[in-house]
Parts: structure tokens; C-alpha cells; sequence
């Protein structure tokens, strides 16, 4: 049994208020860059970095960069190297610049952990900000959202299932009992 | 492991899959040698041992960089310091190595089916790194990605597919190690596969490879959208093969001429080292349509790819139908069909001979 905890308009209403915020808070847009993590956090970087281009009356296509965590994780042994690796892309210099790292759901911190690696291997930001679509609690390193679409409460024994137009779906976030989904 | 193996000794029996596998994981790791910081950490803890037998620069240094690229920790054994000089049989040495539990052992050996006959003794992965005139199957999958990279341009339009493609192979074909595991891996994905060489280095057996030969280096380019020129070894003994060198060169060597009858968008490929004016001419090694450098860049990338497969546990057998007959020993096909690491570690004390 899924119940729907976002709908097509819920995902875009969230993510225009994280654009709000990221505005409001940096002082406009232009020295932010938006990296999202592979597979969902890259599209969701790209519709807030198009949202903050539309909120500062912009032009420019906005520069999203990509990255894939697996070679970071700490699990790595243990999921087994199954999972293909996307390719990591960061078209900038993060040198100096505010980076907003971009999930679609925030549990354990572990994946934030392993893209904080990974983000500081390319260079030093000034700052790192992290926004996620969901917060579904459940932390096991101390780690926190500054941008959150929405606070979910779960058992760990839930999945949050997040699907993307991007990706053939229609936008949707629904939280599923363990044993009828796959992810 | 997400190979149907953990070992790598050839490219004879690897699926189309896990070639597939492989160049896509190499393709995401291209990028890693263009960072800041040329590191990741996903192999940190774990041991590679480079066991090199017979001399190596590109190879070997090409392996040790792709393990640190990784946190690997890399350790270099070259036959001119190592107790092999002492006469230790290679069986010796490598248990002896295997005591010391590394996690990979890369072997270059002069003998042919030295890899497989590391994997059936020691309990760690093994990866040919050119074993006689066996195989070499980094080096022929460094030469597919470089081969893909050319077909598929990143941003550009269609690819193309493997089996519109003629890839010519030159030069010393009986002796090559890196001619037959290329010789596999593009039969594997469905390449026309031309062979040209001097009929002494070109026996008739390799029709059964399902390749043309040629004997006449103008007719077996024409056309062709890859040329693979071999090295010709003149430090083995070669005088039985040819009359001269002089005399190769003259109807083999790969000259700005003979490059004009291939495709007008040939790619050219070389393993190294470079023999200028044996088997390829200077102005066509440095020229437009040579793409060695790039095999070069590739190799690294290739390299962690392989490590990384091969060494991160946890998916074993997943694709056990796909596991190849002859790059897996019996107690991996055991382990495999038991599942997992208990009972490998349950095999070692018996592990086959």
C-alpha cells in the first residue's frame, strides 16, 4: 500500500520555494551553483536552478553540475559493485563559489557524507548548502538539510519512492510498506 | 564483483555484457585523471600486487597509477629484484605473495597460461597483464574504449555499431598477445575483423577466428575504419619469420600512402613501444589519425575499472549463467554456486592445483 505524499504540483510548488530560499538566503543567485547527485538529484538541481533563473529574471542557462557517489561510499562492500557509475560532471569551479548539493531524499546522511568527498575533491567552495525534496528523518551522521521540500516521517522499515517526468514518470513522492516496492 | 568472474585472464570467454560492463565503467573514471585531486577513495585498504616477469613500462605503471587513483595500496615486484632471480618457481613466489593476503595480483609472465595457472594456486584476484603470446586483455579493452570513444563522440550524433565497423589488425599475428585477446573481444561484439601480416606470421588458422587475411597491407586497409598496427618484437628472435627487417618494412610498414586508401575517418592504434619506420612511419604515428596517446590516457582509466570491478565484493555470481568457462577456476564456480565469501575462505586450505 502506497500513499502519495507529493503530487506533480506539491513537487513543483516545494521546489520553487527552495528556489525562494536559496535566493533570499545567498543574495540572489549568481554566485550559487547547483550540483545534483545522481540518478534524482540531478534533474531536481536543474528545475531549482531554472526556478532561481526565473525568480532573478536571469537569461543564462544555469550551470548544473552532476556527480555520482559510489566509488565514495562507505558500503560500497557491501551493496557490491553492481551499480552502474553515471558520469561525474562539474562544468565550474567550485573555488569560492556557494555550492547547493541537490538529493531527492535525506535518510541515513551517509550519501551526503560520501558527496561532500567527493565535492571537495574538485575544489573549496565557500560554502556547501544541501537540498533535498524529502527529509524522511532516520540520521546516522550529523548531517542536516538546509532546503527541504518536505518533512516525512517514516520507519525505517519504509521506502520513499521519488519519480522524476524526467525519467518517463510523472512527478510523485510516495512512501511505500517494505515488500511491495522494489527500490 | 559484478563480473561473472573474479578473476581476469582473457577476453576468450568475457560476455558482450561485461565488456559492456567494463568500457562504461571506465568511460565514468576518464574524468577522475582530469580532477584536482586525482583520488578516490573506494579501494582504500586494499592491496594490489604488480608481479612483472618480463619488463614493462607502459603496463606496469599504467596498473600501479589506475590502483592509487583508487587508494589501493600498490606494491611492484619486477623480476630483476625479486627472488625468482634465486631460482623460486613462479608457483612458490606466488603463494608466498598470496601469504601476505593482497587483494589482486597483476601478472605479466613470458609464459603463455601463467594468469590461469596463478588463479587455480592463490586465492586472490588475478589479472593478466600479458601472458606470452597468449593474452593481454587490458590492453585489447583499452583498445575497444579508445575504438568506442571514436564510434560514439560524446555530444555528437549516432553512434555507430560495432558490426559496421572493419577493424584491420597488422603485423605480427602468430606472436601477439595483444592481436588474439583484440581478436576475442571484437568477435565478442560483432566486428569485421581483417588480418595482415607475412604468411609465416599469419597462419591459416586464424580463418577460424572468423577473420579475412591479407598479405598485402594497401588491400587489407581499404576502407577500414581501424588499423591496428602490432609491434614487431626484433629483440625475440625473428629471423625465421622475415628475411629483414628492411624487407618488412618495405611491404608492411604503415605509411601516409597506405593510410590513404582506409576510411577518410580511420582511426589508428598502436600497443607501444613504437618501432619508427619498422612497422609504422613517424608521420603517421604523430599524425591526424593516430589516437595512441589517447590509448595511453585510456589504459589508466581501463585499469581502475577492472580493479574495481574485480576487487569490490559482494555481488558474487550474480550473472553466474554468464561465468566464462575458461577465466574460472573450480573452487570459483563452487564458491559462486554456494554463495559467497565463507565458502571461498572455506576452500583455501584446499585449493586447487
Amino acid at each position: 500500500m502506497a500513499v502519495e505524499v507529493l503530487d506533480e504540483a506539491g513537487v513543483r510548488r516545494a521546489l520553487t520555494r527552495i528556489a525562494h530560499e536559496v535566493v533570499e538566503r545567498n543574495g540572489g543567485g549568481s554566485d550559487v551553483r547547483f550540483v545534483g547527485i545522481h540518478t534524482n538529484g540531478v534533474p531536481l538541481a536543474r528545475r531549482i536552478a531554472e526556478a532561481v533563473c526565473r525568480i532573478e529574471g536571469v537569461e543564462a542557462p544555469p550551470q548544473v553540475g552532476a556527480i555520482d557517489i559510489t566509488l565514495y561510499r562507505d558500503d560500497a562492500g557491501r551493496l557490491g559493485a553492481t551499480a552502474r557509475l553515471e558520469p561525474t560532471d562539474i562544468p565550474f569551479d567550485l573555488t569560492n563559489r556557494k555550492v547547493v548539493l541537490v538529493d531527492d531524499v535525506l535518510y541515513t546522511g551517509r550519501t551526503i557524507r560520501a558527496a561532500l568527498d567527493a565535492l571537495i575533491d574538485f575544489g573549496r567552495p565557500a560554502a556547501v548548502q544541501l537540498a533535498v525534496l524529502v527529509d524522511r528523518g532516520h540520521r546516522e551522521l550529523p548531517i542536516r538539510a538546509d532546503y527541504v521540500g518536505k518533512n516525512v516521517p517514516t520507519s525505517r522499515s519504509q521506502k520513499v519512492r521519488v519519480e522524476l517526468s524526467e525519467f518517463g514518470q510523472t512527478d510523485a513522492v510516495r512512501i511505500e510498506e517494505a515488500g511491495d516496492g522494489s527500490r | 564483483m559484478a563480473l561473472g568472474s573474479r578473476h581476469l585472464l582473457g577476453l576468450e570467454n568475457v560476455s558482450a555484457t561485461d565488456i559492456a560492463v567494463l568500457l562504461d565503467t571506465a568511460e565514468s573514471l576518464v574524468e577522475v585523471s582530469r580532477r584536482e585531486v586525482k583520488k578516490l577513495p573506494t579501494l582504500r585498504g586494499k592491496t594490489v600486487v604488480n608481479l612483472f616477469v618480463e619488463n614493462s613500462t607502459r603496463t606496469r605503471t599504467s596498473f600501479e597509477i589506475a590502483a592509487k587513483r583508487l587508494s589501493a595500496d600498490a606494491v611492484n615486484i619486477s623480476t630483476s629484484a625479486s627472488s625468482m632471480t634465486k631460482g623460486e618457481t613462479l608457483e612458490d613466489t606466488a603463494r608466498n605473495l598470496a601469504a601476505m593476503a593482497p587483494d589482486c595480483i597483476v601478472v605479466r609472465h613470458p609464459a603463455s597460461g601463467a594468469a590461469r595457472f596463478l588463479a587455480g594456486v592463490v586465492d586472490c584476484s588475478i589479472i593478466n597483464a600479458g601472458d606470452g603470446s597468449h593474452e593481454h586483455p587490458t590492453q585489447a579493452l583499452l583498445d575497444l574504449l579508445t575504438i568506442r570513444q571514436r564510434m560514439n563522440p560524446p555530444g555528437g550524433g549516432g553512434g555507430r555499431d560495432w558490426k559496421d565497423l572493419v577493424v584491420t589488425i597488422v603485423g605480427d599475428i602468430l606472436h601477439s598477445r595483444v592481436a588474439r585477446s583484440n581478436l576475442y573481444g571484437l568477435r565478442t561484439l560483432g566486428a569485421k575483423i581483417r588480418l595482415c601480416g607475412p604468411p609465416t606470421l599469419l597462419p591459416e588458422e586464424f580463418r577460424s577466428f572468423g577473420a579475412e587475411l591479407y598479405y598485402d597491407v594497401g588491400e587489407a586497409v581499404k576502407g577500414a575504419d581501424v588499423i591496428m598496427m602490432l609491434r614487431i618484437q626484433h629483440e625475440r628472435q625473428m629471423g625465421n619469420f622475415f628475411p629483414s627487417l628492411n624487407e618488412y618494412s618495405r611491404y608492411y610498414c604503415l605509411t601516409a600512402d597506405v593510410v590513404a586508401k582506409a576510411s577518410p575517418d580511420v582511426i589508428i592504434l598502436h600497443p607501444g613501444p613504437l618501432n619508427r619506420g619498422i612497422e609504422i612511419a613517424s608521420e603517421v604515428a604523430d599524425g591526424p589519425y593516430s589516437v595512441i596517446m589517447s590509448q595511453v590516457a585510456n589504459g589508466v582509466a581501463l585499469r581502475m575499472a577492472v580493479l574495481y570491478q574485480l576487487i569490490v565484493p559482494g555481488a558474487d555470481g550474480i550473472r553466474g549463467s554468464e561465468v566464462s568457462r575458461t577465466a574460472v577456476t573450480a573452487a570459483d564456480t563452487r564458491a559462486q554456486a554456494e554463495g559467497g565469501d565463507e565458502v571461498r575462505t572455506a576452500l583455501r586450505p584446499a585449493a586447487p592445483r
